[in-house]
């Protein structure tokens, strides 16, 4: 794998692939050493040019699992901030030697610039791309959900006939992109729940079914409800009257968790709002993955950096 | 070129039971005996040493498995391998005897990233070696303990272990 910027081009082998080089990676967090050498001498730059907590700290503890330098750039307080362009810092990046880049950037589409440019002849994963894509938040919850279905005899397997619901906030998702693409390619059907002002255009040429009420979606007795967060952030225009509103149509309270089936799963890519998409007790609930999600997303991270930087010419 | 038949069933069956007398001879039994197979025949080779191992003396021999894709010095040099699932017994492997188990012995560096992933692993008692084909070329000081057949070669030679569970049929051939 050259690099890893949309869950969109990855085939079906290819996702379970990775996912069965996550299980590895994730014995090693059970071993004494949590370590391998594997990249050893690499150098993984994390570029982030928006806020972000679990995926850097993420992405900085699989480079380190792996043994590989780790750069940490944040535009913040840097020379982006003086007006660098994004070329100039990639050449830069070139120059000090980065074996692979990990992107998270505002603007749609700046992993894919990156990596085509030919400003620099690293790996670039995308780690969040403003609306488009967040492959590996995709990579990891199907690895979270085969986990939770199949446990450890979760190898090789896909997620054929799983029946996952995401609800929210999917106008400004990237999380919810990539896993509507990556989910279907692994055989999951995929119903989408949010208010009509908050789902795209274009959307007609998904794989995926539309709803617009909860109750009804919980009613078909969904195999994963997948809450997404409102990104207030990126809402410049009222795409619905209140919070209060929106958590009493589309939040998962506790009456609604009480109508999932038993074996059902709630996920959520966090940071979560409490109290407004999810409640406290659906959050904390033994059904809720938010947790096992941070978890399985350095697994996941390790096994694509493996794939990214490992291998030689082929 | 073709192929030569140098082991069939019934000589990899003798080597593995003398193999497994010699290790409970070094040993002195079969307490403390962990068996880690290096994928994939050494995983297939270990089951069946642990099966003999138990019918010459039944008892707990433990047996697992060693990936060492992540440890090799030459991922750099090839495409990317996929890593095997690495399986340690319950037991873990401080304190015990560890015997490595894989099909040919060459160069040796596949043991040396074995011998580093055991580290990762933990600390056993004392590690050795079991090969059913030690075919020379050792490029680090490294030696077998347990030999099922000495295969000088020729580094042009190819040496291809086929075993039943994986391949259909028992047998060691050189090309």
């Amino acid at each position: 794998m050259r690099h890893l910027l949309s869950t969109k081009d990855l085939s079906r082998d290819e996702a379970v692939a990775i996912l069965d080089i996550a299980e590895d990676m994730a014995d090693v967090a059970t071993r004494e050493v949590k370590k391998l050498p594997a990249l050893r001498g690499k150098t993984v730059v994390n570029l982030f040019f928006e806020d972000s907590t679990r995926t850097r700290i993420s992405f900085e503890a699989a480079a380190k699992r792996l043994s590989a330098d780790v750069i940490n750039f944040s535009a913040k307080g840097s020379s982006v901030s003086k007006g660098e362009s994004l070329k100039d810092t990639a050449q830069t990046l070139a120059a000090i030697g980065a074996d692979a880049v990990v992107i998270r950037h505002h603007a749609s589409g700046a992993p894919n610039v990156l990596a085509q440019s030919g400003w620099i002849d690293a790996g670039i994963v995308n780690a969040g791309d403003g609306t488009h894509e967040h492959p590996t938040q995709a990579l990891l919850d199907a690895f979270t959900i085969r986990r939770r279905l199949h446990g450890h005899g979760a190898r090789g397997k896909a997620l054929d006939g799983v029946r996952v619901t995401i609800v929210g906030d999917i106008l400004h998702s990237r999380v919810a992109r990539s896993n509507v693409w990556l989910l279907t390619t692994l055989g999951a059907e995929v119903h989408l729940v949010a208010p009509a002002t908050l789902v795209p255009l274009g959307i007609d040429g998904w794989p995926v079914t539309i709803g617009y009420d909860l109750d009804q979606a919980i009613a078909a007795q969904p195999d994963v409800i997948m809450m997404l967060r409102i990104q207030s952030e990126r809402m410049h225009a009222a795409f619905f009257p209140t919070a209060r509103e929106y958590s009493r149509q589309w939040g998962l309270d506790d009456e609604r968790l009480a109508k999932l089936p038993d074996g059902s799963l709630v996920m959520h890519p966090g940071p979560m709002n409490r109290g407004l998409e999810i409640s406290a007790n659906a959050a904390d609930s033994p059904r809720s993955t938010v947790l096992e999600q941070v978890a399985n997303g350095v697994s996941i991270r390790m096994a694509v950096l493996y794939l990214l930087l490992a291998g030689g010419v082929s | 070129m073709t192929a030569r038949i140098v082991m069939q069933q019934a000589d990899i069956t003798r080597a593995l039971t003398r193999i497994s007398h010699e290790i409970l001879e070094s040993n002195r039994g079969s307490s403390d005996l962990v068996l880690l197979g290096i994928p994939t025949r050494g995983v297939i080779l270990a089951r069946r040493l642990g099966l003999i191992l138990d019918g010459i003396e039944p008892g707990a021999v433990s047996i697992g498995s060693l990936d060492v894709t992540m440890y090799r010095d030459d991922l750099a040099k090839n495409p990317t391998r996929a890593p095997s699932p690495t399986s340690i017994p319950s037991g873990g492997i401080d304190g015990k005897t560890v015997v490595l188990v894989d099909d040919v012995l060459f160069s040796g560096r596949t043991i040396r990233a074995a011998l580093n992933a055991i580290n990762d692993l933990g600390r056993p008692r004392a590690v050795r070696l079991a090969a059913l084909v030690d075919r020379g070329h050792r490029e680090l000081p490294i030696r077998a303990d347990f030999v099922g057949k000495n295969l000088p070669s020729s580094l042009a030679e190819r040496i291809n272990v086929h075993l039943e569970e994986v391949d259909g049929t028992d047998e060691v051939t050189i090309e």
